[in-house]
């Protein structure tokens, strides 16, 4: 599955790329996208946020359709002071909406990564590896 | 014994084509051996207690590396984690897909390195694949390099202070000290743990890769000591053993390929077309978007 908490970690791997430029990869051509039901857990949401790239994870949400997320970014140095509505819509955002089948595409390069049957194809080509 | 080494017959993509990767996973000792292998792994993982009961590891966002056919996956969920499973071969991923694990999987050869921000995991687990890492490539890079990119690019995506568990295969005590090397010239600490390494049958071998050592005043990080050794850690283990064990009260049977094929046979029977494509999700409530 490619849904939005592990897109939001992920980040181009060809040797020409580097952070923070090869990030987010873009969802482009979504052609199937599977909504799937989560446990909520509050606990693990929480001590997620401090992970996540806010700015990135809204756009793309918004790729995908989802404009939930408000602009301003939860204070993940105070997870308990988030309230439990916002969590149940990062929740839902991060492991609820599922990409099967589509692209992503690196900003920096433009590699595009296919996704076929929820999995994507991160294999690189000889000259991207690097040495 | 090494003549029947798969790693020296071919790469793993190649090796777990799809006949190879059914056959496999349909293996019903193998499976329960990759299953208790995983359950080590997560113990060996030692991962931070949860909130609500310190005998419970808190729900974490693990790297499954070499996922497969899934197995491991599905003990990560059903322990409560959410996971990221790679693996090269296409084939074993079908059958992944078969399972319906819950986990996000990816088409990804870690030789090439592992394209994750920093700090993206709490941990990582591997079972039955860091030998592939020495071995037949495709490519035309060393197996130096391809260890040397795999550990440098897991120890940058692995939180400060955690670990990485391999169970493996090594060849002999050269090849162990080879792996060391380059995971140590990528900054990890650590070392092997040998469970029963009086027994034949029993001896299992777990790298216990350390990213750092923890914050200032917490435990240091030590290589605990295998199972089946006479020594003052073995008591404490077993103790700890047998409470993780409870943690879902009794440990589900993993879904076996018998499992899916009469599942596909119940579908196939209901007139659903295409039965391997779609029904993935079938066991969730879901609504498609488009
Ligand atoms: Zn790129």
């Amino acid at each position: 599955m490619v849904r939005l908490i592990t897109q939001n970690l992920l980040s181009c791997p060809s040797k020409v790329c580097a952070y923070p430029t090869n990030f987010p990869l873009s969802f482009r051509n979504v052609e199937r996208l599977e909504m799937v039901e989560a446990e909520f857990n509050p606990g693990f949401v929480r001590g997620f946020l401090r992970k996540l790239e806010w700015d990135a994870l809204r756009k793309s949400a918004g790729e995908l359709g989802n404009t939930d997320l408000p602009e301003q970014a939860p204070d993940y140095t105070k997870p308990d002071e988030v309230s439990e509505e916002l969590l149940r819509t990062i929740h839902h955002v991060l492991l609820e909406i599922v990409v099967q089948d589509g692209q992503m595409v690196c900003p920096q390069c433009e590699h595009v990564f296919q996704i076929k049957d929820s999995i994507p194809n991160m294999l690189l080509a000889e000259h991207e590896i690097r040495k | 014994m090494s003549g029947n080494r798969p790693e020296h017959i071919a790469p793993p993509e190649v090796f777990y084509n799809a006949t190879e990767a059914h056959k496999y996973s349909n293996n019903s000792r193998i499976q329960n051996i990759q299953a208790e292998m995983t359950y080590r792994c997560l113990e060996l993982l030692d991962l931070p207690p949860s909130d609500e009961d310190e005998d419970i590891a808190r729900p974490s966002y693990l790297l499954d590396i070499g996922a497969g056919s899934g197995l491991s996956g599905e003990i990560l969920t059903e322990e409560g984690h959410e996971w990221v499973g790679m693996d090269v071969s296409g084939g074993m991923l079908e059958v992944a897909l078969e399972r319906e694990v819950e986990g996000d999987l990816f088409l990804a050869d870690i030789g090439q390195g592992i394209p994750f921000r920093a700090g993206a995991f709490d941990g990582a687990i591997s079972v039955s694949v860091l030998q592939w890492l020495c071995n037949a490539d495709s490519t035309s890079h060393s197996p130096a390099q391809r260890l040397l990119r795999f550990f440098t690019d897991l120890f940058g995506c692995l939180s400060k202070g955690s670990r990485a568990v391999f169970q493996f295969y090594p060849e002999s005590d050269e090849q162990v000290t080879f792996i060391m090397n380059y995971a140590t010239k990528a900054g990890f600490g650590g070392g092997l743990c040998v469970d029963y390494p009086n027994s034949s049958k029993k001896k299992k071998f777990y790298l216990i890769l350390f990213a750092g050592q923890p914050a200032v005043g917490a435990k240091p990080q030590v290589v605990p000591q295998g199972l089946g050794v006479e020594g003052s850690d073995r008591v404490a283990y077993e103790k700890k053993r047998e409470r993780t064990k409870t943690r879902s009260g009794k440990r589900k049977n993993v879904k076996d390929v018998d499992w899916i094929l009469k599942k596909k046979e119940l579908y196939r029977a209901r007139g659903k077309a295409d039965v391997p494509r779609d029904s993935k999700y079938t066991a969730r409530s879901r609504k498609a978007r488009f």
